[in-house]
């Protein structure tokens, strides 16, 4: 089966990417880290965090995403006078053993002559990636995410389960495989925790749902976005029982919050609404803030299920993206890597489309392009929370 | 279990609600649960219609498990959605009122 390669890092973790992480630490940076990238944009990704106030989650997030498996080299953009702690980034980034740069506009010269050295930085640094050797690497190795969005009422009766049997495959195989969004889990926390490992894990699980109908509850509205309703989706708990069938049937090793690498392969639930009083608004925006969690837990690659049809990739990580509806594949064929609309109308079964949901995970970490890479996509979104550490009955041995 | 139309779902045997996989128009008449239903309106695909009687106050199933209460009496082969489902958690947003007159769009 391994015929699976990937580039070495020092933490023993392997990529199936590599790519520079052009990172923008306020918003005022960002056009000059978009204009750096932009020559290279295929191999040169921009990430960052728009915020000019300090958040300890931010710059965990950072520095887990700018020392992501897929990542081999970053450059730093700083306007200079926020308040992100760019000294720790770049430590932790070059503790990592990557190239790492950092400009720094204010200090620089301002736009023009900041453009001009980072292209020319990564320009010498792209090339030099390119030339990075392969060593191999085993299905085990992989850690693969999921999400849904622009979710219909067709999402939960192909998509979702079929991502659920690739997570089983996979989970089976040995990799990591991690699900999320607390709050497109409400309505499901009992049929989840009588998955759990071990009774305590399922208490863990439990109250991050209960957390998460807590926090949606002040905000008042729930994760459910007006199309969601326009395809047959009534209510929070029938998008959730949709939602909950992209995990599969594996037992659920356990508990992890953003930026919590999993210990070895086995499923794992995401708990992605923030600890403690409701602050900073929305848990997360959009769709790209959950994958951009996923990644910073390590993910090489998410599973993307949609019925209304989103369009979007990531920066860093592919995204293989799931049609659920027939119809809506029809439209946006060009977009979609898959078409589970198929089990719908009856010409495949959900275990056919589970195994090429499989079979394209190995495909895409071998170097296959996705289909919303070779259109450019690399969407990016950071935005602020804050989470306590997980309790020890989150991880059973 | 009496007959029902190849174009509803049963996800469930425990559920008291049909999905359909396809769009099936208004003015067709449809069998459901072994019940001749002539359709008010198109049932768009994705969208659930009552299985049986669903009294108001009882829960509505799906996946063989709850995703709400039915806010009004539904009969066999209505369609079950947000003028007489609620949620148990929180309620739901739609722009069903600002897009009022309008048909339903097509998934």
């Amino acid at each position: 089966m391994s015929e699976l390669t990937g580039y070495l890092r020092t933490d023993g973790r392997k990529g199936i990417r590599n790519v520079v992480a052009v990172a923008y630490l306020v918003e005022c940076a960002h056009h000059v880290a978009r204009e750096i990238a932009w020559p290279h944009r295929d191999r040169a990704h921009v990430i960052g965090f728009p915020g000019c106030f300090p958040n300890a989650y931010a710059q965990q997030m950072m520095e887990r995403l700018c020392t992501h498996p897929n990542v081999g080299a970053v450059l730093l953009v700083s306007l200079g006078c926020e308040s992100f702690n760019r000294y720790a980034l770049e430590k932790v980034i070059r503790d990592s053993g990557r190239p790492v740069k950092s400009l720094v506009i204010q200090r620089d010269g301002g736009t023009r002559a900041t453009i001009r050295d980072g292209q020319a930085w990564i320009e010498s640094t792209v090339a030099a990636l390119a030339e990075a050797p392969r060593v191999p690497m085993d299905v085990s190795e992989l850690v693969v995410g999921t999400v849904c969005g622009g979710s219909d009422g067709t999402s939960g009766l192909s998509g979702n389960p079929a991502a659920g049997r690739a997570f089983d495959r996979l989970v089976e195989a040995g990799a990591a495989c991690i699900f999320e969004e607390t709050g497109e889990l409400i309505g499901c926390e009992e049929i989840m925790a009588a998955r759990a490992r071990t009774p305590e894990l399922g208490d863990e699980l439990r109250a991050a749902v209960a957390k998460a109908a807590r926090y949606y509850a002040t905000l008042g509205y729930g994760s459910f976005a007006a199309g969601n309703a326009d395809g047959g989706l009534t209510t929070i708990e029938e998008k959730s029982l949709g939602a909950y069938a992209k995990s599969g049937a594996s037992q659920i090793a356990g508990l992890i919050k953003p930026g919590d690498l999993p210990p070895r392969g086995g499923l794992y639930l995401m708990d992605v609404v923030p600890d403690g009083e409701v602050r900073f608004g929305f848990p997360n925006i959009s769709d790209n803030a959950e994958i951009v969690e996923m990644m910073a837990s390590g993910a090489h690659l998410s599973l993307f299920v949609t019925g209304r049809g989103s369009v979007v990739g990531s920066a860093l990580a592919p995204v293989i993206k799931i049609a659920a509806n027939p119809h809506m594949y029809e439209r946006l064929a060009e977009d979609m890597d898959v078409n589970a609309g198929r089990i719908i109308t009856g010409a495949a079964s959900l275990d056919e489309v589970g195994e090429e949901i499989y079979r394209l995970v190995l495909d895409v970490a071998a170097g296959a392009e996705t289909r919303s890479e070779a259109l450019g996509h690399a969407e990016f979104i950071l935005t602020y929370k804050s989470f306590e550490p997980i309790g020890p009955a989150c991880l059973p041995a | 279990m009496t007959t029902t139309d190849t174009r509803l779902l049963l996800l469930s045997d425990a559920d008291n609600v049909l999905v359909a996989r396809a769009t099936i128009e208004a003015g067709e008449t449809i069998v459901v649960s072994g019940t001749p239903i002539t359709l008010p309106a198109r049932v768009i695909m994705g969208h659930k219609l009552a299985r049986r009687t669903i009294p108001a106050g009882t829960p509505v199933h799906k996946y063989g498990a709850p995703i709400g209460t039915a806010t009004e009496d539904i009969a066999v082969g209505e369609h079950v959605h947000l003028h007489n489902l609620k949620s148990n958690y929180t309620a739901t947003h739609s722009l069903d009122a600002a897009r009022a007159g309008a048909e339903g769009q097509e998934p």
